[in-house]
Order: C-alpha cells, then structure tokens, then sequence
C-alpha cells in the first residue's frame, strides 16, 4: 500500500527518486568526524527555527509589552522556560558549529575548485548566523537589549557620511521607541532565516552538484583540468553511498548536540531577563552575550584614534578577506603544504579568547559596587589614615583602583603605590591627572587629598 | 543500490533539453521581442511592489518626530548647583512604545532661572552615563569614559562632549526639549 503511495508519488512529482539520488549519492570513504560540522550547523539551525516558531506563539513583538511577554513564557507558560533555554544554547551551537565548519572547510582547503560557490554561500551563512545571533539576543527586550540597539546605532553613526541615517534605520527613529522593537522581530524571524533558507539551499545543491570533498592529500594539487576526472574517478573506485555510509557519523554528532543543548537548557536555563527596557533607568551595565563578549573588549581596547577605523573598516575588511578566500583556488590542499592557514585559524581562535577573557573581566569598566575598605585592609587605625580610607571610596578612587583586590581595574592596583611613589608625587597625580584620570584638583578639598595620600603613604 | 553511483544526481536530467533556435529570423525575431517584454512586464511588477516595501523600509531616515517641550518638575524642586536625573517622554510616543519610550536626562540648576539639560549618552558608544556627585564627575559604565561636570571630557575614549538638551523655565515648570539620541 505505501509502496504503491510512494511509486505514484514518485511518478507524479518525481521527489523520491529524487531524495533517493541525493541521501545515496555517493561520497568518499575517507570522510570522518571532521566532516560532521557542516550539517550539525543545519541541525542547530532547525531546532532554531523550531523552537523560534513555538516561542513567536506567545511573544509579542512591541516594545511596551515584549517584555512582560518574555516574563510570560519563561515563568507561567507550560515548557516556557525550557524552550527559551532550547533557543539561547541552540544559537550558541549554531555560531560555535559554523566557527568550527569554517576553519574546517579553511584548513582543508575544500573551497578550491570547484567548489569556491559552496565558500562564497557558506561564508554569506556565517554573516548571517552572526546577524542572527545579534538580533536574537535584542529581543530579549530588556534594558541590556535597550543599550545594545543604541551602542550599535552608535557604531554605525561612526560611519562617514551616512552614518547618521544608518543609526536612524537601527533605531527606526530619532530614539529607542515603539518602532524599534518589531522591526528587529521581522529581520530576525523572516527576513534573515528566510535568506538562509535560501542560501542554505543552493549550500547544499552545491554540496550535491560538486559532491563532498576527499580529504586533502598532499602531492595532489587541484588541477582545473583534470580535478573533476580525478573525483569522478575516486568515487568509481571507491565511493560509498552518502547514507547511511557518511551520514550515521552525521546523526550521531547531530543528537548528540541536540542533547547536549537540551541538557544545558534544563540545567543552566535561558539566560535571566534583566531589568524593564526602560531608558530612562540609568543603573545599567550592558554586556553583549558571549558570542559577542570578544568584540565588546575590542572596542574597550582599541586606542581612541585608531577607533573609527577598527569599527568600520575592520569588519568590511574581514568580509571581503572572507569572501575572497576561494580566488586561490588551485594548489595543493594539503595543510603540511598551507602551514599559514592553520596558523590563520589558530590565531584568529586565540584573539578571539584572549579578548573574550579581557571582555569577561572588562578592567576597563569602573567598578561602581565596590565596599568601603574593612578596617583589616586599611591596618592603619590613625585617624588621617582612617579617614584617607573612607575618602578613597566615597570619592570614587576605588571605583577605578584596587588595594587588595577591592575596586575598580581601570587603573593601577594601589595596593603597594607607596613602594613606587613619593606622596609628593601622588598629590601631583591626584591633583593634574592622567591619560585615563580625571584631574582632581576641583574635587577636592586639600584637608581630603592630603588625608588620601596619607592613607596611600602606607601601602607598601 | 541505484546503479549509476558515478554521476551526482542533478534535476535538471529530468528536464528535456532547450529547443534550439529557429533558422527563421522573423520567428526569431518574435522570441526575442517576446522575452523582451516579458522580462520587463516582471520587472514593474517587481518595482510595483518592491520601491513601496523598500520605502516603507526605510521610511525612518525621512519621518522626524517633531521636537516637544516636556515638562520634568517643578523649578523648587531642584536645588541650585545639583545635578539630578530626571526622565521624561519621548516627542511622540506610540500607544505601543510603553517604558522604552521613556528618556533620562541630568539636569542641574544653575541658577534661579538658568538650567543645562546633559544627554544621558555617552559620546563614545552610547551606553548611559551615571553622576557621581562626590567628585562631580559623569562615569560611563561600559569602557570608562569619564566628564566633567561641565560635560567635558575628564578621561577615556570619549571622543566628544556629552550633549545637551535645550532646556527652559515655563509656568514654573523646568522643561526639556526632546531630541533624536545624539550620534555622530
């Protein structure tokens, strides 16, 4: 009976045949477990796009009543909470698969001939992973959310010329408003998975046309003229078919990073919402999630008069840089004969973590919740010493300095400043600043700085 | 299991191959002015649709809210030389737009009657600035960019100023005149 469904199916529309050709066709048998990445990518992206439609049931995509919407799912909704727990660890793996695939696909060389479309499609599904990424983490519309729609606003106001208009087209308006909100749902749940469907369609129609790449061999550069004879060669003597051969490899990796994301959704949870999307709440201190973390230190780091051109022109460069991989599409494959693209990867992985962690700790960020110094730290119990304490909190020195671990990282630890300064040379530091201190000599009464560095005097 | 494991499938075998061109150049002569027309028939009903949706799109770069006065307390209620936050609404809010069509300020008294209104924005990225009355400095919580109480920049990768809004005394009334976020 279902034979029969099938064959008339078959003959109507042609697709079993059809599916048939494209789970079997036939692959080399040397792929591994490297070559799980591309379509774990895929898995992650589905399990978005399923459990996005499930969360679009209930959240409601304006400005005012987002949030109270988000409250909703994650506190009363039946599975609410594991589902926005899906979501945020589903976005995680998709942006770590598709890391992991690219430099995958780079080290191996597979974007050669005549593959350079699958790179090109590829590297256009990376962009939009990431823009995903950044829209999605918006609309969790609280006051984080509020923030980051206005420092990349500020970020595109950088631009010349129209930077102005790109910050309006972010902002949908003059300010954070009603308008803003729904227009990033409709780029986030329509307009960008729909270009990766797309996309992801002619990836794999490629993927099928060209078929998957052998592993690199070395000795055995890529020659227009006889690469596709050579492939076409390998698979007669020793293809196997695509399913189930390759594609257990595929299904196990792929269920196991469902699980894994499953796990985290039920142990760690969806990420807390934070306070109200109200502008006008100034106690806020936002933070990009972690796949952007990296980024938020560059921006901290980057010396101010290289800044505008580290925020335009280096992600313009890594896009073109990106796209134009493939234009050497010839040569050996091999890794042992392209020892730079795996230092390029490599490099690019421990600039991203080395700036990942600086983000984590973000030094350059004023501590505003630093404690009074306990008595214990202070050790000094006369009273000009005392006193200095007191005044080295309440007039915000510690938001930026540090005696013993306790306050800010922005600038120098105190906790020995006695060691390396004269107190005459800290009433001229306190009084005219630095590069990164504000002069105090307004802001402070000279009793007060004198009690200050009478309390420094004594760290050594 | 198929047979022809030599050749990846492609849809395109089930198509039949393209007719080939006509020898008679008056039929010829039709197919081309035939494909003409319909490829520009689709493109207006492609721009038909599309150059609305792209306005619509983009709309926000040419509409621009008119700019309101907003009331934000009372003259007594600010102490000459503090500097306080207050928040107001944005021009013209949308029934929708609820706590996030709220702005802050810092206004401080300067005078009697003189008041200067100070962005919440900081210049460098945007992220909302914190008065730390102590030692009369503007803190921003993101990368450390740090003013003075004139708005000036004391310290940090602010490039710029803090910015103002115009503020006034009406009717006893201190009032700000709303703005677009200033960026750029």
């Amino acid at each position: 009976m279902i034979r029969r469904l099938l064959a008339w199916l078959d003959d109507r529309s042609g697709v079993v045949t059809w599916a048939r050709h494209a789970l079997e066709h036939p692959v080399p048998r040397q792929t591994g477990w490297w070559y799980v990445f591309g379509s774990a990518t895929f898995i992650a992206f589905m399990l978005q796009v399923v459990t996005g439609i499930a969360l679009a049931t209930a959240y409601v995509p304006s400005s005012g009543d987002a949030y109270d919407s988000l409250r909703f799912i994650t506190e009363q909704a039946l599975l609410g909470r594991f589902l926005r727990g899906l979501h945020y660890f589903g976005a995680s793996a998709m942006v770590v698969l598709i890391g992991i695939h690219v430099a995958r696909v780079y080290v191996m060389a597979a974007y050669k001939f005549p593959r350079e479309l699958n790179w090109v499609s590829g590297a256009l599904l990376l962009l939009l992973t990431l823009a995903l990424a950044f829209t999605g983490q918006l609309l969790r519309w609280d006051q984080t959310a509020v923030w980051s729609v206005i420092v990349a606003a500020a970020q595109a106001g950088r631009m010349p010329f129209v930077g102005g208009d790109l910050a309006r087209f972010i902002l949908a308006g003059d300010t954070v408003g009603g308008t803003t909100l729904s227009r990033f749902f409709a780029f986030h749940v329509f307009f960008l998975p729909g270009l990766v469907f797309l996309l992801v369609g002619l990836h794999l129609w490629l993927v099928l046309k060209h078929g998957i790449s052998e592993p690199p061999e070395l000795g055995n550069p890529v020659d227009k003229a006889t690469y596709r004879e050579r492939y076409a060669e390998l698979l007669r003597r020793d293809g196997v078919p695509f399913w189930p051969d390759a594609a257990w490899r595929d299904v196990v990796f792929g269920a196991g990073v469902v699980s894994v994301v499953a796990l985290l959704a039920v142990v760690i949870g969806p990420p807390a919402l934070g306070a109200p999307p109200d502008p006008s709440i100034l106690e806020a201190y936002p933070r990009p999630d972690w796949y952007f973390l990296w980024y938020f230190a560059v921006l901290a780091l980057t010396p101010q008069h290289l800044e505008t051109v580290v925020i335009i022109l280096a992600p313009l460069i890594f896009g073109a840089v990106l796209l134009l991989v493939p234009v050497f599409n010839t040569g050996e494959r091999s890794v042992r004969r392209r020892p730079w693209a795996a230092i390029v990867v490599l490099l690019i992985v421990f600039v991203i973590a080395t700036f990942w962690v600086a983000g984590q700790r973000a030094p350059w960020s004023p501590d505003f919740n630093a404690k009074p110094l306990a008595a214990a730290t202070v050790r000094d119990s006369s009273t000009a010493v005392v006193t200095g304490a007191k005044l080295f909190h309440d007039k915000g020195c510690e938001f930026c300095h540090a005696i013993e671990g306790q306050g800010g990282k922005r600038g120098p630890d105190l906790t020995l400043v006695a060691s390396r300064m004269s107190p005459l040379e800290m009433v001229g530091r306190i009084t005219n600043g630095g590069p990164n201190m504000p002069a105090y000599v307004s802001r402070l009464p000279q009793e007060e700085r004198d009690a200050i560095v009478a309390f420094l005097a004594t760290r050594k | 299991m198929l047979g022809r494991m030599d050749r990846p499938p492609t849809t395109q075998q089930d198509l039949p191959p393209p007719v080939p061109a006509p020898d008679d150049p008056q039929l010829l002569h039709r197919r081309r002015f035939l494909s003409r027309v319909s490829i520009a028939l689709s493109t207006l009903a492609a721009a038909l649709v599309g150059v609305p949706v792209v306005g619509f799109l983009i709309s926000p770069l040419t509409r621009r809210s008119p700019r309101q006065w907003r009331a934000v307390g009372p003259v007594d209620h600010f102490k000459v030389g503090e500097t306080v936050s207050v928040t107001f609404e944005d021009a013209s809010p949308l029934p929708w737009s609820g706590v996030s069509a709220r702005t802050a300020a810092w206004l401080r008294r300067d005078s009697d009657s003189a008041f200067t209104a100070f962005s919440v924005n900081c210049t460098h990225l945007g992220c909302p600035v914190r008065w730390f009355a102590e030692s009369k400095l503007f803190l921003c919580p993101c990368h450390g960019g740090v003013y003075n109480a004139d708005g000036s920049v004391a310290a940090g990768p602010p490039p710029k100023p803090l910015g103002r809004y115009p503020a006034r005394v009406r009717a006893g009334q201190v009032e700000i005149l709303t703005s677009p976020i200033p960026i750029a």
